[in-house]
């Protein structure tokens, strides 16, 4: 465990360290440099993205195959018909991800919560298994509308349960709820999964998260929804923020307190599901980056949403390239990289109360 | 959602105080009678079935081939469903007391994850060491909550540092287990797989008696930190105000929480979801607030027996326990949510 070494050298500093954060002037100034910043790294990872890969191509190569230019047809075929839609997935997965997991968190003011826990991991999941073991599905452009239908069942069947019998659904309860479906759920993967070795391979691949033979085939079905859910993501900030000074206030504030919950939940859905379809489970981006993203800007949750749309990104596609050379030629899902990027950076984040409560 | 004139909903079921306190009897004992038929269910149900008369009269030990089926056989898979998932849902009240979340569970400090790597590491990368999975469960789980403590020490654990920490660790170590899962051989893959969701199949007395033992050590162990939990329900600084130490208050719980899933987990592999339910499933039974510690346990007996029972002989293919045990902790869960959201409407 690596991050043990790093903890003495934080440890003498006072906690005024992060003080910058305190000031309303100094905070504005800082979530614009962080925002402006966030955007320039974006850019750099998107270019590494094309750039590296197990098949060494030359910048230049990169570019005129990008452009349309004089290229090989085996380099071109590794940058336009391979790394680019992978690069999309890897941006559009991620940007999802992370605003899901911000929704989620400002919603449930738990920060344990993260996209999957509404049952949507495990409900499209649950499509991909079925498909696996009884229609023989094999293909990752094969699963992307089972795993999109499973998303929404599973999701819509918490939101039932989760707010029958109280005027909106209440956190607590959802949460629960969410829990209790996704068990249930994951509990009959497991069953399809050990029942035969092939389905156990197959699904085994898809639940490790991995944005390999990403198409486009895979990638546009679900762009609509991850769309939509960045649409009324958008319209919600202002009311999360009500939200988040509790219920009775929001309530005095003018929020309606049931509209911004099934929004937030509507948000969760299409955010999740989609990035889910496309990618498998991915867990972690969608828990760490809102944290980050709150220690960066405070707690307004539309500062918290925007840049969790910018650092998720960066997060998977730097872990998706790692992944791509660090066992070259063989790849590492990228599920299993950000865990291991984003894990000690939480820890060191936490260390230094820099990770705050909701 | 719900019709314009209800007013809103209280947060727990109401009940007068006087049927409350009846429920704190009623349900428990119930829990309990529900227990003992199962058990004797359990213990006649087999390949040489046995009715619950000759159940009982072959705990005598006279009754030659049917007091060893009872005795030998089928007495330690039952009594190891109670004791663990008895223990598992103690450990579970316990966590989601300390960290003050709903979501609390043992799993937060990594030991089944951590127990996990242990044994995949064991079964993928050391296999000739031939160390039984026990030991590697052990100290893959154990140095993990140690782990995440340490890391999550800073002048004190506080639940929020602990949760991030746990969470941290766990999604690395998750994503270790799925790595070497993914290089190791089908064979051993599926069966690695197969112990990480969690089985009784192949308890027996040797096993079970020392684990029983320990077991029955941290259950009294429990009863010490019944009192400073409660205070620290309130608030540290309520707590502390009370005189209550905090540090050593908190690594006490810590430290029975941690030792309660670990025995289970040692034996039977991490059976999921039995400590995160059971102290909800008491909550709900039991109503009021405080911690329902008791009927966690007996909520966590009930649900890791049943689902060994029917595991064991109402499937088609045998499957590990823990399957079953998520399968029908989490539907019963749905269904207590249900009705709870009928009564208060």
């Amino acid at each position: 465990m690596a991050p043990t070494t790093s903890a003495p050298a934080s440890r003498g500093r006072p906690p005024a360290a992060e003080g910058a954060a305190g000031s309303p002037g100094g905070r504005r100034t800082r979530r614009r440099v962080a925002a402006v910043l966030a955007v320039l790294l974006l850019a750099a990872v998107v270019i590494a993205s094309l750039a590296i890969g197990s098949r060494p191509v030359p910048p230049s190569d990169v570019w005129a195959a990008l452009t349309g230019g004089e290229v090989s047809g085996p380099d071109r075929a590794a940058v336009v018909d391979l790394r680019l839609p992978r690069t999309v997935a890897g941006l559009v997965v991620g940007a999802a991800l992370g605003v899901a997991g911000a929704v989620i968190q400002a919603l449930t003011r738990n920060p344990l919560a993260e996209p999957g826990v509404l049952g949507v991991n495990s409900g499209a999941g649950f499509a991909v298994a079925i498909s696996v073991a009884f229609l023989g599905v094999t293909e990752p452009s094969g699963y992307v509308w089972f795993a999109l239908v499973g998303a929404f069942l599973t999701t819509c069947a918490v939101f039932v349960v989760g707010s029958l019998g109280v005027r909106s659904p209440r956190p607590e309860q959802l949460l629960l709820a969410g829990v209790a479906f996704s068990a249930v759920l994951a509990g009959m993967i497991s069953a399809i999964r050990l029942s035969d070795p092939e389905r156990f391979t197959a699904l085994q691949a898809w639940e490790a998260g991995s944005l390999r033979d990403r198409g486009w085939d895979v990638i546009v079905p679900a762009l609509p929804f991850l769309a939509l859910g960045v649409l009324v993501a958008l319209l919600l900030g202002g009311s999360l923020n009500a939200l988040a000074l509790g219920e009775d206030r929001a309530a005095s504030l003018g929020a309606s307190v049931a509209w911004t919950r099934g929004g937030a939940i509507l948000v969760i859905t299409l955010l999740a599901g989609g990035a889910t379809a496309i990618a498998g489970p991915i867990a972690f981006v969608g828990l760490m980056i809102p944290h980050a993203a709150r220690w960066l800007t405070g707690p307004d949750q539309r500062w918290i949403m925007t840049l969790s749309f910018l650092l998720a990104p960066i997060l998977l596609l730097v872990s998706d390239i790692i992944g791509r050379v660090i066992m070259w030629p063989g790849e590492v899902p990228v599920g299993i990289v950000t865990a291991f990027l984003g894990g000690p950076a939480l820890i060191w984040l936490v260390r230094r109360r820099m990770v705050s409560a909701l | 959602m719900s019709t314009p004139t209800t007013s809103p909903a209280p947060a727990l079921p109401h009940l007068p105080p006087r049927a409350n306190r009846r429920r704190r009897v009623v349900v428990p004992v119930a829990t309990g009678v529900a227990l003992l038929a199962l058990a004797v269910l359990a213990l006649g149900l087999g390949d040489y079935p046995l009715t619950p008369v000759e159940v009982v009269s072959a705990f005598s030990g006279q009754d030659g081939f049917a007091s060893t089926v009872v005795l030998e056989w089928r007495l330690p898979r039952v009594l190891a469903a109670l004791a663990f998932g008895a223990a598992l849902g103690v450990s579970g009240a316990l966590f989601q007391s300390l960290t003050q979340n709903p979501l609390g569970s043992p799993d937060i400090i990594g030991f089944s994850s951590g127990s996990f790597t242990g044994v995949l590491i064991g079964m993928t990368l050391l296999p000739a060491l031939a160390v039984p999975q026990t030991v590697w469960a052990l100290a893959g789980g154990l140095l993990t909550a140690l782990v995440v403590y340490a890391l999550a020490y800073r002048r004190g654990v506080q639940g929020l540092r602990l949760i991030v920490t746990g969470i941290a660790v766990t999604a690395m170590l998750q994503a270790l287990n799925v790595w070497m899962l993914l290089r190791a051989q089908e064979e051993v893959a599926m069966s690695a797989s197969a112990w990480a969701a969690g089985s009784l199949n192949l308890v027996d007395w040797d096993q079970l008696l020392p684990s029983l033992i320990l077991l029955v050590v941290a259950g009294a162990a429990v009863r010490l930190v019944v009192s400073p939990l409660r205070q620290l329900e309130l608030g540290d600084d309520a707590a502390a105000g009370h005189g209550l130490r905090l540090e050593p208050a908190r690594l006490g719980v810590l430290v029975l929480g941690v030792a309660l899933t670990a025995l289970p987990t040692a034996v039977a592999g991490p059976i999921a979801f039995v400590s995160l339910a059971s102290p909800h499933l008491a909550k709900r039974l039991v109503g009021g607030a405080g911690l329902p510690l008791v009927q966690s346990a007996l909520m966590g007996a009930l649900v890791l027996l049943s689902a060994d029972l029917i595991a064991q002989h109402a499937l088609p293919t045998a499957l590990p326990v823990g399957i079953v045990t998520v399968v029908l902790g989490g539907s019963y869960l749905v269904v207590l949510l249900l009705r709870g959201a009928g009564q208060r409407r």
